[in-house]
């Protein structure tokens, strides 16, 4: 693999024995894991090109022995990398060699239920979907929902911000999140956020949510739920081009119409994906939009009408609404194959994550076109098109020598065509290690600088999840220094008074 | 009072590293609305309405960019005019002080973390807020998050920023999300309401699909002896009309359910966002709870004199009270909340802290980070009351 990962510390790594021995006394029993072959399943998360076995794994149960864990390992200088169900898309948990690996899938208790203020207490290792099903009987759900909802942890979608289709209506995981319990690198409990709107002072909590396990290890996770929508219903849309359809999406929106999806495929998408499953999509266009509605059955049948009128009027063939539950569930059947649909069209695939300003997404597709010639690889677009998130899905194949690394290659140049269109590197997958490297496209070293101020401002020896997000970690006494700019002043042209 | 006014971002980056340099504290200062709040101070101040006008606005985008000192009514006539909003219904604190007219910028609303009672639903300035240009209190220029509604590259420092009261780094331009102006608003009252029984009525509608975007209730104390409670519908037609149908019949219990008149329902909202109903205080409390800890919170304050409105579907209370501040901030703590001194006479704000004292860990931590962006503590004015370093008026 192309990427560096920090040089693993060989005095680290000669106190294996001394550290699981350590860890052995705070988490009795099978919480720690030691023997090679169990720590495989451990080696990458859902970012598989990269591995890497973690030195030690440990699943503490009690807030105090991660509390524990997390002072031992600050007071001996061993790197601590937090887990969840190791769901990222972007190596947020690829292990380091000579770290911890704490995972929080014992804390899987849901710890309270409020209907009356609409909040639910978790820990951190409940599933996301497990939130939902918690309080469906009751008509509530957890409105945030990751493709990989199933499985993924919602201390991972703290960590990671995670979004999901219905994120342009309802928000990312930080619009959903009242407040944490954090556990430091030192070991100190906090309580960020709590269980009313705004926090008393500086908002904490907002800059831990999408920090990607760098700023602290969250024991407890505070979340909003919501009344489940009466109804739902989606409208299948199929354009003669994608511009059309990028103009159906702008119109919809200036009809004041904000959809609770609205997911767009491109014709190699559409063609793969309906190899897969078989749902109908019309093959005979260049651009495939699924627009759903929710909410009571007078707003659904008003706005899908509208939608299809505006679609009509962009010049869509295809306009066919869900006349009921199972079809609606077999418009998004074909879109949620759209990934593993890929694995007919090649042996690997690399998933990108840019959003763009969605005026500029005709150019985008283009110059991705043109892209894909030069890399001589082929590229599927589906893409979150209320919000501008695009997933391009890079085809390739490992087992043919330089194919990744093409592939890597080529995923960079669109990620740096998204920030160049005025758009960013990740819209929901992360930084992680995968766009780490990218960074410097997006922001400068000063503005790098100030992000990594507030790292060491909660975890100064920069022991937790290193490796991750920052190109390079700078050394906190390094990035302390002030820059003063005495020498240049006064500056007589400003007024004073 | 030394007043700069930068107008570029390197002005302002000089501005604040000599400011640094000298050790004179500067205060980051819009349209002044706000500057009635927190303890006296004396500061060199750093006005920024020379930072002003938008950079980019793209209705379908839904993102607005636009320079921090410019007027919020600016922004919201602007916006209107494509059948937009800030959703988050910042407004302008100047008349609370006595202002006359339009004073609060985008920056100080975003800065100061305002918003009104579309809050509970459609989120604070926290969350419109997608990215920004500022230089922090090193004097250094920076730029964090960005101009599309969906990004999670590198730590939202907008989050940081929103609410930060001016004391981690000057914003001078800033990236909002805005969102349709909904076509049709509705409003469905109830009268004559016990708080407890409002309390539970606001729960039950905002468990149930009416999609009810905004709660609040006037006690009989500040609405005319009669007490009052509303619930904001909006949307497009048909919907709004399909789910106002729910209420009667899902509140029953409460009494009558009635649709009040546009006019006279824009007034009691605008009355609501701006506590104008407790206007004459001369004590003002903001005090955010969880909504089931509002009543225990007025429960508590009711022997001192107290009186109070609801927002938030009770987890926010407008509180005139100008009897012991101690016992206003414990009733807080125990509802699981905290207390804003909004408004106070100066002998007052000169002894109690007008944002809610942290626990010592989160203190801490606070402490840090704004270190992180200020190590000099040049934005530390003394108006927080809770640095060490302060330079406030004894």
């Amino acid at each position: 693999m192309s990427l560096v990962m920090p040089e693993p510390d060989e005095a680290v790594l000669g106190r294996r024995a001394a550290i699981i021995a350590a860890l052995r006394a705070i988490v009795p029993g099978e919480g720690v894991i030691s023997d090679p072959d169990a720590l495989r399943p451990y080696e990458s998360d859902a970012l598989t090109a990269y591995r890497q076995p973690p030195m030690v794994v440990v699943l503490p149960e009690t807030v105090a022995q991660v509390s524990a864990i997390l002072a031992w390992c600050h007071r001996e200088g061993v790197k601590v990398v937090p887990r969840g169900s190791g769901t990222s898309l972007s190596g947020g948990a690829l292990p380091l060699a000579d770290a911890v690996l704490l995972g929080l899938s014992k804390f899987n208790r849901i710890l309270e239920i409020d209907y009356a203020d609409r909040i639910v207490v978790a820990q951190p290792g409940v599933t996301n979907l497990a939130i939902t099903r918690a309080v469906e009987e009751a008509g509530f759900y957890y409105a945030p929902d990751p493709s990989s909802q199933i499985a993924c942890s919602i201390g991972g979608n703290v960590a990671e911000n995670s979004g999901g289709v219905h994120c342009l209506k309802y928000g990312l995981t930080t619009n959903n999140v009242l407040g944490i319990e954090l556990v430091t690198m030192e070991g100190e409990v906090l309580r960020l956020g709590g269980r009313q709107l705004d926090p008393a002072g500086l908002d904490l909590l907002g800059v831990v949510v999408g920090s990607e396990g760098l700023l602290g290890v969250v024991t407890e996770v505070t979340v909003r739920i919501l009344p489940r929508p009466e109804t739902a219903r989606a409208v299948l849309l199929g354009f003669p081009s994608v511009e059309s359809a990028g103009q159906c999406v702008a119109d919809v929106i200036a009809e004041g119409i904000i959809p609770a999806g609205m997911e767009l495929m491109d014709r190699a998408a559409v063609h793969a994906a309906e190899a897969f499953v078989q749902v109908g999509y019309p093959l005979d266009v260049e651009a495939l939009l699924i627009v759903e509605l929710d909410g009571p059955a007078a707003e659904c049948d008003h706005l899908i009408e509208a939608v299809a009128r505006i679609a009509r009027a962009n010049g869509a063939g295809t306009a066919r609404v869900s006349r009921d539950e199972t079809e609606r569930l077999a418009f998004w059947a074909g879109r949620k194959a759209a990934f593993p649909a890929m694995g007919s069209l090649a042996p690997d695939y690399l998933c990108m994550d840019g959003t763009i300003p969605r005026r500029r997404l005709p150019e985008v597709l283009r110059r991705m076109q043109r892209l894909s010639d030069a890399h001589g690889l082929a590229v599927v677009n589906v893409f979150h098109a209320g919000d501008g998130n695009l997933h391009p899905l890079i085809l390739f194949d490992t087992n043919q020598p330089g194919q990744l690394e093409r592939a890597e290659a080529f995923g960079n140049d669109i990620l740096r065509l998204c920030v160049e269109v005025g758009g960013v590197l990740t819209g929901e997958h992360g930084v992680g290690v995968e766009k780490r490297d990218l960074m410097p496209a997006m922001f400068a070293e000063i503005d790098l600088a100030h992000q990594q101020r507030v790292k060491c401002a909660f975890d100064p020896a920069l022991l937790l999840n290193p490796g991750k997000v920052f190109p390079t970690l700078h050394r906190c006494a390094e990035l302390g220094r002030m820059h003063v700019h005495r020498g240049q002043l006064p500056h007589p042209e400003l007024p004073r008074f | 009072m030394q007043v700069l006014r930068p107008a570029t971002p390197a002005e302002l980056a000089e501005a604040i590293a000599e400011a640094a340099a000298e050790g004179v504290p500067l205060e980051i200062r819009g349209g002044g609305s706000k500057a009635a709040i927190g303890a006296p101070r004396r500061a060199r101040i750093l006005d920024m309405r020379g930072f002003a006008g938008v950079v980019d606005y793209d209705p379908a985008e839904l993102v607005l960019t636009v320079r921090a000192g410019t007027p919020l009514a600016d922004v919201e006539r602007l916006i209107a005019a494509e059948g937009q909003m800030l959703a988050f219904e910042p407004w302008d604190h100047g008349p609370l002080f006595g202002a006359a007219g339009e004073t609060a910028t985008i920056g100080g609303v975003v800065a100061a973390g305002v918003a009104g009672p579309r809050r509970l639903t459609a989120g604070g300035a926290r969350d419109h807020l997608l990215g920004f240009s500022a230089v922090s209190g090193r004097g250094e220029a920076f730029v964090a998050g960005g101009k599309v509604v969906k990004n999670v590259t590198g730590y939202d420092l907008a989050k940081l920023m929103a609410g930060s009261w001016g004391r981690l780094a000057a914003l001078h331009e800033i990236t909002l999300k805005v969102l349709p102006r909904p076509r049709v608003e509705a409003t469905m009252a109830l009268d004559g309401l016990e708080d407890a029984a409002a309390h539970a009525a606001m729960a039950r509608a905002m468990g149930c699909h009416a999609e009810v975007c905004a709660a609040a209730h006037l006690p009989a104390a500040v609405h005319g002896g009669r007490a009052l409670t509303l619930l904001r519908l909006q949307g497009f037609e048909p919907s709004v009309t399909a789910r106002c149908a729910i209420l009667p019949g899902l509140l029953a219990d409460h009494g009558a359910v009635r649709l009040l008149d546009r006019a006279e329902a824009d007034t009691l909202w605008h009355g609501v966002r701006t506590a104008a109903p407790l206007a004459d205080a001369a004590v003002l409390w903001r005090v955010n709870v969880p909504p089931s800890g509002g009543c225990a919170v007025a429960r508590a304050l009711a022997p001192l004199g107290a009186r109070w409105l609801f927002d938030w579907a009770g987890g926010l209370l407008w509180i005139a009270c100008d009897g012991d501040p101690a016992r206003v901030r414990a009733a807080a703590e125990e509802a699981g909340g905290h207390a804003l001194l909004v408004r106070a006479p100066e002998p007052l704000r000169a002894t109690i802290p007008f944002q809610h004292p942290r626990r010592p860990g989160v203190a801490a931590l606070e402490r840090r980070v704004r270190r992180a962006f200020d190590p000099a503590g040049v934005f530390e004015t003394g108006r927080y009351m809770d640095e060490a370093d302060a330079h406030r008026i004894q």
